[in-house]
């Protein structure tokens, strides 16, 4: 059967998925002025590819990402700044843990909701947090937050350099792709398959017997996890961490992203995100006080006329193209 | 006699003040191919939702083999040998057919919530589901999505995935409707093929399908059972005639 073929073979590796990472490296050697650019270019892939877990795999509409985000960011923050504890590798791993142990608990109580209470509960979650760090300034340096963070060097032999970018660049290049190896694993399993499932048809899931709430939980888990250590490397190689690192801006960004790119599909992240962050980056050189105008036109265009985002552009395109050819 | 699959005691549902489910007891056998058949409205998809643990019942209870089930969510009945089918199809349109098999097949199997091997790679849960597909004469769509096929083939999807949880009992709610009539003996093949000592209920407006499926009928009107019975009993049963087969019959 034709079908089981495709099926049995979807997981596997195509050429063009090194793109990505040849892209990566080749920017590296070409623009070494733009690392600190592509070093921001790659967190936001990272953060956008987690939120894609939940919410172009599984489902989840959540509008309070960045919370993740800043708890990792003031996780490395905090250690780096109270304790002492500055390194980077380590601090990952720490921000990921508690990234991951805030998404638990809240999703252990949040995720028995769908749709708009779950948004707002969501929201309410960021803003809790966000508020924690304004009031908590002993620990967190409140409204100013906490600059000048100093961290050792990775694996005690490449300092991180504030002017350059270049020991931070491939740090980042190198969590991303130990990251995505993670989700891309995860998405193709049976485990994947059934977060797909719940997205499709929650009544239908339930129905085969699949423990909802338990995947819905654990996904949101990881996918916490993954943004926690995606505010962790910007708190690292910005050398900063501050109020803007879970605010509602950064989730409305990092959803723009998702949408933009096209979710529940791996590369929308990675299209999203440098898309975006060019525009950004284009538009306000070009029109300082009023860039985001540029960016909400392109937005609507999206919104309006590409519902499953630019790589949703190519698929219709192929499709169109393709003609009489089984899908 | 065979022994008793699935009972009810005393089960009833209320949404306020409307009383959707009276006191039904009822008996499903080892084996037994029942009809549940009564007029709109009269509480048959209500019934098969309070044994699927969809609903939960306002009073009285659920019997597994004889375990009582009644405080289990749908997922552990599941679990445990309830698999359904639902009035309207409540399947994964965005995937294919073949996936949507799988999905229910991997949950049965326990690999539904393997994190490290792709989905790929279960041979073992692609084979199976590929197995039902060609049961249910869909193997020149498998790699269709759900989205592009007419509704009667995806009713037959239905029953794949009730079917890919190997039931001991199966409730069909309505799986003829919509399928046309020269493809309905698909559905009836299939469920020759099943072992004889699942229990199967159906649901069913087709009293062709019916009387030619079903040795054991129960009539429900209005919430309540209102007459049970071999097939000759239930066409014989005047009261039975009056408020719901009518012209059916006498046809």
């Amino acid at each position: 059967m034709t079908a089981a073929r495709q099926l049995a073979e979807r997981h596997r590796f195509k050429w063009w998925e090194l793109l990505p990472w040849a892209a990566g490296i080749a920017v590296f050697f070409a623009f070494p002025n733009y690392l600190a650019f592509g070093t921001q270019l790659l967190i936001a892939i990272l953060f956008a590819l987690s939120l894609d877990l939940v919410l172009g795999y599984a489902g989840i509409v959540t509008l309070g990402h960045a919370a993740f985000f800043g708890a990792g960011a003031y996780t490395v923050g905090m250690l780096a700044q109270h304790l002492g504890w500055n390194e980077p590798l380590s601090g990952l791993v720490a921000a990921a843990l508690v990234a991951g142990a805030i998404g638990l608990a809240s999703g252990y109580v949040l995720l028995r909701t769908h749709g708009l209470t779950l948004l707002m509960l969501t929201l309410c979650t960021m803003a809790l947090l966000e508020e924690a760090a304004n009031m908590g300034a002993a620990f967190t340096g409140g409204f100013d937050g906490m600059p000048g963070l100093k961290f050792a060097p990775l694996l005690g032999l490449f300092p991180f350099d504030l002017l350059f970018f270049r020991s931070q660049y491939l740090y980042a290049l190198l969590v991303l792709l130990l990251c995505f190896a993670l989700v891309r694993i995860l998405v193709y399993s049976p485990f994947g398959q059934s977060l797909t499932g719940i997205r499709e048809n929650l009544l239908r899931m339930h129905a085969v017997g699949a423990p909802v709430r338990a995947r819905l939980v654990l996904a949101y888990t990881i996918s916490a996890a993954l943004a926690g250590v995606a505010g962790a490397l910007f708190a690292q190689t910005n050398a900063f961490v501050n109020l803007g690192a879970l605010g509602l801006e950064r989730a409305a960004g990092v959803l723009i992203i998702l949408i933009l790119g096209g979710y529940g599909r791996l590369y929308g992240a990675f299209v999203g995100a440098i898309v975006y962050l060019l525009l950004e980056h284009a538009l306000a050189k070009a029109y300082p006080t009023a860039w985001q105008i540029g960016l909400g036109v392109v937005l609507m265009a999206v919104a309006l006329y590409a519902r499953n985002g630019i790589l949703g552009i190519g698929d219709a395109l192929r499709r169109r193209l393709g003609g009489q050819r089984a899908p | 006699m065979s022994a008793t699959l699935l009972e009810t005691k005393g089960l009833c549902k209320s949404f306020g003040a409307l009383q959707v489910a009276r006191e039904i007891s009822f008996r499903l056998d080892a084996g037994a191919r029942h009809a549940l058949i009564g007029p709109n409205g009269a509480g048959k998809t209500t019934l098969v939702n309070l044994l699927t643990g969809l609903l939960q019942p306002s009073r009285g209870s659920v019997h597994l083999k004889g375990e009582d089930v009644t405080s289990l969510a749908q997922a552990k009945r599941v679990k445990r040998g309830i698999a359904r089918t639902f009035q309207i199809n409540q399947l994964f349109r965005g995937l294919t057919v073949l996936e949507n098999v799988c999905i229910a097949v991997a949950e049965r199997l326990g690999a539904g919530g393997s994190m490290l091997r792709p989905a790929g790679r279960r041979s073992d849960v692609i084979a199976e589901a590929s197995r039902l597909i060609e049961m249910l004469k869909l193997r020149d769509v498998a790699g269709r999505r759900i989205g592009e096929l007419p509704y009667g083939r995806q009713r037959l999807v239905e029953i794949a995935i009730a079917l890919g949880l190997d039931p001991q009992v199966l409730l069909l709610d309505e799986p003829a409707a919509g399928i046309p009539s020269a493809e309905s003996h698909i559905l009836l093949d299939a469920i020759s093929t099943l072992p004889g000592e699942i229990a199967v209920l159906i649901i069913e407006h087709d009293m062709d399908l019916v009387f030619r499926f079903a040795d054991r009928i129960t009539v429900m009107v209005n919430g309540a059972i209102f007459a049970q019975g071999s097939p000759a009993e239930i066409a014989a049963n005047r009261e039975v005639r009056a408020v719901y087969l009518g012209s059916a019959l006498d046809a």
